[in-house]
């Protein structure tokens, strides 16, 4: 066999052995990718479906006898229209409060000349890395009147550390003679951050608001803990009232037939039916926001894993 | 001479000033409730207030070692905790290889949706997930509905209220939110892997398999490394958002992790005395722990990661 043969014999194998790779690729990620999707999909299909057919889970693959019934109706899920008060509540003000902080902090802690600057930063910073644990923070809350208290909601949140580790690394990155040409025209420290600082680390309070907004509109385990009144439930708590609920009763084993019992016409509102509604209400506005933010979010944990 | 002095002693007391309410949250929030580690000292039952109750010294832990019904409870809990997080440790890599490979998708658009739609279910909340998990996974779910028309099953298979393979499950439901975010820290330190690497690899007739054996896979291991450290920092903090979500009376036993122990134990039976007493243990060692991954990452690696 000729010299160029074998060579030609050995690409031969790469490029198959290449192929091979790729195709598994295509096909392994095609599969993660449908297994992210589906679902959300199977939920959003079922909710503009004939109720008395998504009640009995006949609905797989596409929607039938479309209607938007559930989520007019929606509006008349007992204590729903509460719940989402209390969740934009907890977002808009709690994100407007770990912004506002992280970039406030995030920039003091790059003047070297605060007094004992370093003590404070670690003492913030330590908290990443250690907590007293859930049950001693619930009575020292309590202690502090914060259960049962919309404030329990914001308070906790505004000083958070992972956030004014990511904008102080961000400040640092900006040449220090911008601040110091300020202070020889005599700005003072809050004009400098106002009008100087502000305007250059909008990228890093961009990502901040949109981690602190997750957070928020995620929020579980706070509500788990602190509130017993209903007026507080944020969404979540109310999906995950509903779920349990469901829960129960289906662990009575006979469910299908007490589900088509409930599902009288294709339009009147099923456990299933509302269950699903108030996912799609719950995980929309994430969906909403994710795609079109994605980059901030890179962005963040980029920054955040040279740490601090 | 004086005054200028003391002018700059009162500025830099001035930058403190501005900070010290924020100071005033984090002691509220963060240290505050390291005096809530008190009440494991003393015998707490909620109506009654705080200063009413007994000094009763170590009896709690005291009673972690010596009650046998317990000590039973404890070895269970620990047992699906060491589980869990073993699981967890054992397949970390798998966010090194998920990046390793959807980087070989030479169709970027692909790609970005690929990457999109796998990182979304991290943005999610535990809750919704298990809404997720119950609308495929209930007696009428998608599951259920097609096992019976496919004729595999006559009766619907209760997947949540199942006590097999709790660990399993409970580790795959972890993995679908979170493997596609995780993979993202491997898939930009791909992206600034020198590209001369890559180039002369291709002239020396590299195939990509061995590329990504060769050159890939060795530049990704520091980033691998420091995230095992942390997760080994992390070993008893599973969390109890999800196991909280998905416990149920049948599932219970082999569900309850440290963390969600010591809810249901305080909250649900009201021994809060016994529930901060193990919250105290647990943040100790944790801390231990940590230290222990940042020392081990020191002498290996030269470089600590706190």
């Amino acid at each position: 066999m000729s010299k160029e043969a074998v060579v030609k014999k050995k690409k031969m194998r790469q490029s198959v052995g290449d192929m091979t790779l790729s195709i598994t690729c295509y096909v392994i990620f095609s599969i993660c990718a449908l297994l992210c999707i589906y679902p959300f999909y199977y939920i959003f299909i079922n909710t503009i479906s004939a109720n008395d057919l998504s009640a009995r889970g006949a609905i797989l693959f596409w929607p039938e006898g479309i209607h938007f019934k559930n989520y007019v109706s929606a509006l008349n899920i007992d204590g729903l229209f509460q719940a989402a008060k209390i969740s934009v509540g907890r977002t808009l003000i709690g994100t407007l409060g770990t912004v506002s902080a992280s970039a406030f902090l995030g920039f003091m802690f790059t003047q070297d000349k605060m007094w004992h600057r370093k003590l404070w930063y670690r003492l913030i910073v330590a908290t990443m890395y250690f907590n007293a644990g859930i049950i001693p923070w619930f009575l020292i809350m309590k202690n502090l009147h914060l259960t049962n208290n919309f404030w329990g909601y914001i308070l906790p949140a505004i000083v958070s550390p992972f956030h004014i580790v990511l904008t102080k690394t961000f400040v640092e990155s900006i040449p220090k003679e911008l601040q110091e040409a300020a202070e020889i025209d005599g700005a003072g420290i809050m004009t400098i951050f106002f009008r100087i600082m502000i305007p250059v680390i909008k990228p890093i309070m961009a990502t901040v608001a949109i981690f602190a907004a997750v957070n928020q509109w995620n929020a579980f385990q706070d509500t788990l803990l602190l509130v017993t009144d209903t007026k507080l439930y944020p969404l979540q708590f109310v999906l995950y009232q509903y779920l349990n609920q469901a829960s129960s009763l289906s662990a009575l084993a006979n469910s299908t037939s007490s589900s088509s019992l409930a599902a009288a016409a294709a339009t009147t509102q099923t456990a299933t039916s509302i269950r699903m509604t108030i996912t799609v209400i719950v995980v929309l506005p994430i969906m909403m926001v994710y795609p079109f933010f994605q980059k901030y979010f890179v962005k963040g944990i980029m920054i955040g894993a040279v740490k601090g | 001479m004086r005054g200028k002095i003391d002018k700059k002693k009162w500025y830099s007391f001035k930058l403190f000033l501005l900070i010290a309410p924020f100071l005033v949250l984090v002691l509220l929030f963060s240290y505050y409730p390291l005096y809530g580690w008190l009440y494991a000292f003393y015998d707490y039952r909620p109506p009654r207030p705080f200063s009413d109750a007994e000094f009763v010294g170590l009896k709690w832990f005291k009673s972690l070692v010596e009650n046998p019904v317990k000590i039973a409870q404890i070895w269970q809990v620990l047992k699906n905790t060491f589980v869990m997080s073993g699981i967890t440790l054992g397949t970390s890599w798998l966010p090194m290889l998920f990046a390793v490979f959807m980087n070989e998708l030479k169709c970027v658009p692909f790609r970005k949706f690929v990457q999109t739609v796998t990182t979304l279910p991290n943005f999610i909340s535990w809750v919704l997930v298990y809404s997720v998990a119950f609308s495929l996974f209930n007696s009428t779910g998608m599951m259920n509905t097609l096992l019976m028309n496919l004729g595999l099953v006559k009766e619907p298979i209760l997947f949540l209220q199942a006590s097999d393979h709790v660990w399993l499950t409970q580790w795959l439901w972890l993995t679908w939110k979170n493997l596609g975010w995780a993979a993202i820290m491997y898939i930009a330190a791909i992206s600034s892997i020198d590209d001369e690497l890559f180039q002369a690899a291709k002239v020396d007739g590299a195939t990509r398999m061995q590329t990504i054996r060769y050159i890939t896979i060795p530049s990704l291991l520091p980033t691998f490394f420091v995230l095992l450290m942390m997760n080994i920092g992390n070993f008893l903090s599973n969390g109890m958002e999800q196991y909280y979500v998905f416990q149920n009376a049948f599932n219970k036993e082999h569900i309850q992790v440290l963390d969600l122990y010591v809810y249901n134990l305080a909250m649900g039976s009201g021994s809060y005395s016994v529930s901060v007493a193990i919250s105290m243990l647990k943040s100790v060692v944790s801390v231990i722990l940590l230290v222990v991954a940042n020392w081990i990452s020191k002498v290996t690696r030269g470089e600590s990661f706190l």
